[in-house]
């Protein structure tokens, strides 16, 4: 049994290696386009309706998967203008801290929620 | 497909909101009696996983990207209580530590993507694998389409919000999502089928829904042992 336990942490550890791989060193070269709804919404002129609302929450410490400070100077495609852009580790570092955070707020929620085991009170004889 | 804030009014916002707080709600409850030893940190690493994989948007056509979903590989690994229960903590903690998808339209999101993309998705997994024949190969293509089909099912949902809120008529939003996401649909089902073989090759009791009783290494061991 014990033996069986521990092999659900080693694949669990192993899991999450992986998953750490993709957050840190794969997300960075993440394609950038707007996804299905934002191109839908670019398409069909209702992007603006989000662009023009105030976001509700304005606490989010990683906002949209860049840690903060670490940007760079780029220039605008379009406008030609000078653009601080977030750089690759920004990205990397986002995505591993928010895999390891909700790996733990996960961790800690299943075992908030899961029922105690029944209570061995020795009462009976 | 994560709704920002302004896409949706007042009343959809308060009715997707409802249906999930209470759909979430049934599902800690339920989920209670399938949390033990094996599936605490099971849970927390296929979060950590879809969280993750969310971030990797691969590139569709014409100037598009489509990411992972994961309702249905959540819902074939741990159930549909739990898988539910992970696509909620995912989609609030992209809300609020990200910035990804607007708190307004938390409720909506849940309701798309944990409620729709994963638990009503692990129904069509369970009736798709039901009648089909009991083999590791129909065992796959079920989730396979189960998770094309959530994608589906979840950004129609998208649209018909979209248009109960007046922010895009519905003959123009749903076939336009729909058209989009069956692409990115073809990404979800590669994904979830190739990450749910690895699991099935290495630890296939792990997957809560694997139900076919000889599996390859028990029949391998059954021979060595006469």
């Amino acid at each position: 049994m014990e033996a069986r336990k521990k092999s659900v942490y080693l694949f669990v550890l192993a899991g999450l290696a992986v998953a750490v791989t993709l957050a840190l060193l794969v997300s960075p070269w993440a394609s950038s386009s707007p996804d299905g709804l934002e191109k839908v919404a670019e398409d069909k002129g209702f992007l603006e309706k989000a662009e023009e609302t105030e976001p509700a929450w304005k606490n989010a410490p990683i906002p949209d998967y860049a840690m903060p400070g670490l940007t760079k100077e780029t220039v605008d495609e379009e406008t030609g203008e000078v653009v601080e852009e977030p750089t690759r580790l920004a990205t990397g570092l986002a995505g591993l801290a928010g895999t390891v955070a909700i790996f733990l707020i996960a961790w800690g929620l299943a075992l908030v929620l899961k029922k105690k085991p029944p209570e061995e009170t020795g009462a009976t004889p | 497909m994560h709704i920002p804030d302004g896409f949706l009014n007042t009343a959809v916002s308060v009715a997707t909101g409802a249906a999930a707080a209470g759909a979430v709600g049934y599902g800690a409850y339920k989920a209670r009696e399938e949390l033990d030893e094996k599936s605490v940190p099971l849970l927390a690493l296929c979060a950590a996983f879809i969280f993750a994989a969310q971030m990797l948007n691969f590139p569709v056509a014409g100037g598009t990207s489509g990411h992972f979903l994961g309702g249905v590989l959540a819902a074939v690994l741990l159930g549909p209580w739990l898988g539910g229960l992970v696509l909620t903590l995912v989609l609030v903690v992209q809300a609020l530590g990200f910035a990804d998808g607007g708190v307004t339209a938390l409720g909506a999101n849940v309701f798309n993507m944990a409620l729709v993309g994963t638990i009503a998705a692990y129904f069509i997994f369970r009736g798709l694998k039901g009648a089909l024949p009991r083999s590791r190969f129909y065992f796959l293509a079920s989730t396979g389409a189960a998770a094309w089909l959530s994608v589906m099912l979840a950004s129609g949902a998208c649209a018909v919000e979209l248009a109960l809120s007046g922010t895009s008529p519905l003959g123009v939003a749903l076939p336009a999502m729909l058209g989009i996401h069956a692409i990115i649909g073809v990404g979800e089902a590669t994904i979830t089928v190739l990450v749910v073989s690895v699991v099935l090759a290495v630890r296939p009791d792990l997957v809560r829904t694997w139900d076919l009783t000889v599996s390859v290494p028990e029949k391998a061991k059954a021979e060595v042992n006469g």
